[in-house]
């Protein structure tokens, strides 16, 4: 029996915050390719220090619903799932590569199979450029439009920036945008300066972020001033110093995030079937208006 | 366990008992395809000493066709597949109840464990459990209640709703049938508010899941009160791992890792509080088991929960965080004036709002101490332009600084 875990973050102030986890668990479930899909939290229940006692499977597989590799994969999620020998070499990554790492979790004495986080997945390029597709409500969009993927800087967390980078770059090979950047919130090139690091009159703003909120819903929007006050909300697009910005809200609320979440379990060893294709055909944009 | 044989007697000896016309009667059930192919299934390459039991009678697979121990009394041999049918549709509370655990439930401890409590499976006869589940027996679990009947085909159902809507029709309450569906119904309470915990005494009503199959019962359980039955399933085998106060804040990090600085080996009336802020069966349903540590137990009550709180929750160390960060203020002297009624009026304040009861003063209910009017009097009175209570300034130095 094939068991799929997926832990993310929570809120203990947000009611918001566990819906992409909750959306993508039933997307993925509705492909019937684990026998179970159980969601587990930092901040909510289930806690990850319990979420594994719910598991009924054999074949265990635990994605991060996280933008980066940092202080929750490394440290919080394989302490709190107490996985018994659990060391950071067990990746061997270089803040981008993790994959998964077999090992007892001692909650329950049994295999896991923990996963690198959703964000760092190169599927999690797609997912970018898909949310452009949504937020524009074109899924051609490229031609004559600025791509401008945004998230934390090195401040809090090194990896954070990395994986900015790694997508912004893979989207940029792919010459379908005029032109890509990486922007961050607390260093330079940052993300209120956003019309000075951009050409195009059109630019899609997406944040690398897993679920809406403080950061997505409030500060991103008054700092690139789409709003004085995010209480006002805002247009998109909005014009910003003469350049139109499409603003995305969190990547992870993105229906195709569900394909990350399984493209991690598959890496790690999971037989899903159609599943990965099913997922990419029912969560595309429509063409057309 | 009740011994099979055992217990054909035991129903024989009640059935000449004085109490047969109080009992409740056993519902008529018919034998489903499903549950005599699990049967026949279960007898395929069985080992013949090794016969399936039921209660009350065993069945096994001999060269000639089955055997029925006992039927009328003896041990049957060379019973054909259509007599073993007709034998088993006799039988049939005895051959569902088997089916409905063994291939319905399935194995899985926390949820068998679940279902075969809510109709006391481990205790009570199938006789016993049908008549009762003929007329619906019920239990709580938080602020649930659970309704377990089963049908003329031995399947169970089960209606989970939350306790205060107990005895309101169906039809007058928002229907669901998928148990995930409960993951809306417990995000908000009655006022709309978000609920940080799952197991906090604020489950808004006017839902019900009315027909669940075993499966989807403990599914829509389990989702309202997340790995509550998880837990309470350790503990009923005595395997609950409890992590203390202690230990689960010297395993905290991060934001977090300095509440471990909070333990000053100068005793727990800290955590007493923190217990009785948070934990209190007024603020959460859980039955706290966790105590300072495994040699010491807090001065506070852990609640009559039915399912275990085994280490404090993401709530608890959150708020312990900011209490670590006040509690590490020194205690002043203020010195300001309040007339007794005053000073009760504090007390009332505090109070209601700790227990709640703000949104039940009413308006123009001027007896109640955190009555708003009163409330805003006190203010109007006993503030300054800062907002400082009785001109105090909060910190000596801003008069200083100012002056």
């Amino acid at each position: 029996m094939q068991s799929l875990v997926i832990v993310a973050h929570g809120s203990h102030l947000n009611p918001g915050s566990s819906a992409p986890t909750y959306d993508h668990a039933d997307t993925i479930r509705a492909t019937g390719a684990f026998d179970e899909v159980k969601t587990g939290f930092w901040k909510e229940e289930p806690h990850f220090r319990e979420v594994l006692r719910t598991v009924e499977g054999d074949e265990i597989y635990v994605v991060p619903l996280f933008v980066s590799e940092g202080y929750f994969t490394e440290q919080v999620i394989p302490r709190e799932l107490r996985l018994d020998g659990w060391d950071v070499s067990e990746w061997d990554s270089d803040g981008l590569s993790a994959d998964q790492a077999t090992l007892v979790a001692e909650d329950i004495d049994h295999e896991v199979h923990y996963c690198g986080p959703v964000g760092t997945h190169r599927a999690m390029t797609d997912v970018i450029v898909r949310r452009a597709e949504s937020v524009t409500g074109d899924p051609d969009v490229g031609e004559g439009f600025g791509l401008a993927v945004v998230g934390h800087g090195t401040e809090r967390n090194e990896n954070s920036a990395k994986a900015i980078e790694y997508h912004a770059d893979r989207i940029a090979e792919r010459d379908r945008f005029d032109e890509v950047k990486a922007l961050y919130m607390d260093e330079d090139p940052e993300v209120d300066d956003l019309p000075d690091y951009f050409e195009s009159d059109d630019v899609v703003l997406v944040p690398l972020f897993i679920a809406d909120g403080y950061h997505t819903q409030e500060d991103i929007p008054e700092d690139v001033g789409l709003c004085e006050d995010h209480t006002e909300g805002y247009d998109v697009p909005t014009e910003v110093d003469g350049t139109r910005i499409w603003y995305a809200g969190a990547v992870g609320t993105e229906p195709l995030m569900a394909d990350v979440i399984l493209e991690r379990a598959a890496d790690a060893g999971a037989d899903l079937g159609t599943a990965l294709d099913d997922v990419r055909e029912t969560t595309r944009v429509a063409t057309g208006d | 366990m009740p011994e099979p044989t055992s217990d054909a007697t035991a129903d024989e000896g009640a059935a000449a008992d004085d109490d047969t016309e109080t009992a409740p009667e056993v519902p008529s059930i018919d034998l489903p395809s499903d549950a005599f192919d699990a049967v026949l299934d279960a007898l395929d390459g069985r080992d013949p000493n090794d016969p399936l039991r039921f209660e009350g009678f065993s069945v096994a697979r001999d060269d000639g066709g089955y055997v029925l121990d006992p039927a009328d009394g003896d041990r049957q041999t060379g019973v054909s597949e259509r007599e073993l049918h007709e034998a088993l549709d006799e039988r049939a509370p005895a051959v569902t109840d088997w089916y409905a655990f063994e291939r319905v439930v399935g194995e899985f401890g926390p949820r068998r464990a679940f279902l075969r409590w809510l109709e006391d499976a481990d205790g009570a006869t199938v006789a016993t459990r049908y008549a009762a589940l003929a007329e619906g027996i019920e239990r709580a679990w938080g602020e649930l209640k659970i309704t377990a009947t089963v049908t003329d085909r031995g399947e169970r159902r089960y209606d989970v709703r939350h306790a205060d809507d107990a005895g309101v029709p169906v039809d007058e309450l928002d229907r669901y049938d998928d148990p995930l569906d409960a993951r809306e119904l417990v995000k908000l309470d009655e006022k709309g508010r978000y609920r940080p915990l799952k197991t906090a005494p604020t489950l808004a009503g006017g839902w019900v899941f009315p027909d669940l199959g075993p499966r989807d019962a403990y599914e829509a359980v389990e989702t309202v009160y997340p790995a509550t039955v998880a837990n309470w399933h350790r503990e009923r085998e005595g395997e609950l791992d409890v992590s203390h106060w202690r230990e689960t804040m010297e395993r905290q990090s991060g934001i977090y890792g300095v509440v471990k600085t909070w333990d000053r080996g100068e005793g727990h009336e800290h955590v007493d509080w923190v217990a009785e802020a948070c934990c209190d069966d007024s603020q959460c349903l859980k039955r706290r088991e966790w105590e300072y540590d495994d040699e010491t137990d807090l001065n506070v009550d852990g609640g009559d929960g039915a399912f275990p709180c085994r280490e404090p929750c993401s709530v608890v160390v959150s708020a312990a965080r900011k209490w670590t960060r006040l509690e590490s203020e020194r205690p002043r002297t203020y010195e300001f004036d309040l007339t007794p009624s005053e000073k009760e009026q504090v007390e009332d304040i505090i109070d209601a709002v700790a227990d709640g009861r703000i949104d039940e003063i009413r308006e123009a209910d001027t007896k109640e101490g955190a009555n708003r009017y009163r409330t805003r009097f006190l203010r109007a009175k006993r503030f300054d332009d800062e907002g400082n209570l009785g001109g105090v300034p909060t910190e000596p130095a801003e008069t200083g600084d100012e002056e």
